[in-house]
């Protein structure tokens, strides 16, 4: 094959499409983001590590991936249950429930975030039964886990979902047919075709969770050391004036999202190619 | 042909009943219990608590949320910035789906992925990076400064964090659509001497009209609900650079509770929209095999 940039095609506007969408994202996206690498420069390796280091931003950083890997977690379990609900079983109601499940995407960060405090709080619809248990979930690392919770419950959903509605029934079928019980049939066959589209969308709802600043700042109480989120230890320091603190740990979590992004594309990778060979 | 294999919805739900490929119905009946606690416990009591607090004083209440300047103020500039950031996120949608999805090009697999770097990005981080360019600490703060150019704490600024939050919705819809849709039909309407111009408007756009409707919609309600980046760059200045999110922000820290969730309301009904729309869009077509948002 002969090297080319380009495909030959008939079809006219690609140097105006391309070149549109590389200077349009160049300004907007990758211009400004490789600003901030370059701004942690100014920084020396000492002071650098001194910030990210620093015993509040490791309590924020231990708060943040721990409350996002227990709340993608438990999105894992009931996202795969509301998935197999939704494409297995027919019930009154199961569009609605379908569409509903994208509702933590659609509503505004900060809308869930009111909500939920309100929701959680002492004397909050929820809140009032778990008080006299003495389960405080408003303003403490448990209502950060409830907000990143609710923000990642479509993704497992919508991972798992498409798989199983292609998911073959007969190879079920024969399995039953060979004598496997419904228990056998479902760990030894729907479970491995499972396994990339579960993890792909727990690695999903983990990223989104790890960035989430609106939803979790208004239930999590916000004290440093206990209930404080890496984003809002940026914003905090922002507004101190602290730019190369607030660089410095962006820079963290601007890698850090890279990395998992990297992770989802392998999944997805995976996922998609586990697929072609049905 | 297996005998469980018949097509109408009416007899597959009467067939999963009785099929040997089903759980008990005790089995069946549990799983439906947890998928409906959860959710009652995550999206209904939510969904439904926006409203009762909206209207814990009734609808006069309510009502007179709406009736104060700072909050207009706020919903007009929520409703500028989505009017800016919306139409130019469109046409980069546009733009870039016809590149990827009709061409063949080295890189392409790479743009695809840099398409998504915003919805990785801590929207902290995307409003970071604006600040860290054009704030009075920034590389061309000192030059916008001596212009009397304001970025930061002002309009330009909002948009700009918006755009970069809303980047991908209309292009990751369009993409895998256009990718399945091929390129067969526009070679034919350029072989039958139809311009550019004429191929795009004739064939293309109402292939992808619902999609791209969709991609719209969704970006829209982004820009109206981003809160993490525009809260970084507006430097929430009342009746000037609150858009409606930071307003519910600033009303529910002075615990004015009902007309936070007012004006969260509107938010809200907002997203159900969104969600009414991605029904209604994806079941005309249905027969695309789409990416999920």
């Amino acid at each position: 094959m002969s090297f080319t940039l380009k495909q030959p095609s008939v079809l006219p506007g690609f140097s105006l499409a391309l070149g549109f969408t590389l200077f349009y994202f160049s300004l907007i996206v990758l211009i400004p983001l490789s600003g901030l690498f370059v701004k942690t420069s100014a920084l020396t390796w000492d002071q650098f590590w001194n910030v990210i280091t620093d015993p509040r931003a490791v309590a924020s950083y231990r708060l943040t991936f721990g409350a996002s890997l227990v709340g993608a977690l438990i999105n894992g379990v009931f996202g795969s249950i509301i998935a197999w609900v939704l494409v297995r079983y027919h019930f009154p109601g199961r569009s609605v429930v379908d569409a509903l499940v994208d509702l933590p995407f659609a509503l505004p960060t900060a809308v869930a975030g009111i909500t939920l405090a309100a929701i959680y709080s002492p004397n909050g619809w929820i809140g009032q039964y778990l008080e006299p248990l003495g389960i405080k979930v408003a303003f403490t690392p448990l209502g950060v886990l409830v907000a990143l919770t609710f923000i990642g419950l479509p993704f497992v959903v919508r991972t798992v979902q498409p798989v199983l509605q292609d998911l073959d029934r007969e190879v079920e079928e024969a399995a039953t047919t060979l004598g496997a019980n419904r228990w056998q049939t479902f760990w030894a066959v729907v479970v491995p075709e499972l396994w990339p589209a579960l993890l792909t969308g727990i690695a999903m709802a983990f990223a989104r969770a790890v960035g989430e600043y609106g939803s979790v700042i208004f239930i999590a109480g916000n004290m440093p050391m206990k209930s404080e989120i890496t984003p809002l230890l940026i914003m905090t320091k922002l507004e101190q004036y602290d730019y190369a603190g607030a660089t410095a740990l962006g820079v963290v979590m601007l890698v850090v999202s890279f990395v998992l992004a990297l992770i989802i594309n392998l999944l997805q990778w995976w996922s998609s190619a586990r697929h072609m060979n049905q | 042909m297996s005998l469980f294999s018949s097509t109408t919805t009416a007899d597959k739900s009467l067939q999963w009943k009785d099929s040997i490929t089903t759980e008990s119905a005790l089995v069946r009946r549990l799983l439906i219990g947890a998928a409906s606690l959860y959710l009652t416990l995550f999206l209904l009591i939510p969904l439904t608590a926006i409203f009762a607090e909206a209207l814990k004083h009734g609808l006069a209440a309510y009502l007179s949320s709406f009736a104060d300047d700072d909050a207009l103020a706020a919903i007009r500039l929520t409703l500028l910035v989505a009017a800016i950031a919306v139409p130019l996120n469109a046409l980069f949608g546009v733009a870039a789906a016809w590149a990827i999805a009709k061409f063949d090009f080295i890189g392409k697999q790479v743009l695809i992925s840099l398409i998504d770097i915003p919805l990785a990005v801590s929207p902290v981080i995307s409003g970071l990076i604006y600040v860290m360019l054009f704030g009075a600490q920034g590389w061309l703060g000192p030059w916008l400064a001596e212009h009397d150019i304001k970025i930061i704490f002002a309009l330009p600024g909002i948009v700009l964090a918006t755009i970069f939050v809303t980047v991908p919705f209309v292009a990751r819809e369009l993409i895998p659509l256009m990718q399945a849709q091929g390129r067969e039909e526009e070679e034919a309407a350029l072989t039958l001497g139809a311009s550019g111009w004429q191929m795009f408007t004739r064939v293309t756009l109402p292939n992808i009209k619902w999609s791209l409707l969709y991609g719209v919609i969704l970006c829209n309600a982004r820009a109206m609900g981003e809160f993490g980046a525009v809260s970084v760059v507006s430097g929430h200045i009342r009746g000037l650079t609150n858009t409606m999110p930071l307003h519910v922000e600033i009303l529910y820290n002075e615990y004015n509770a009902v007309a936070a969730f007012a004006v969260a309301s509107l938010l809200t009904l907002l997203a159900i929209v969104t969600l009414i729309a991605k029904t209604v869009i994806e079941r005309k077509s249905a027969s695309h095999d789409r990416r999920k948002i």
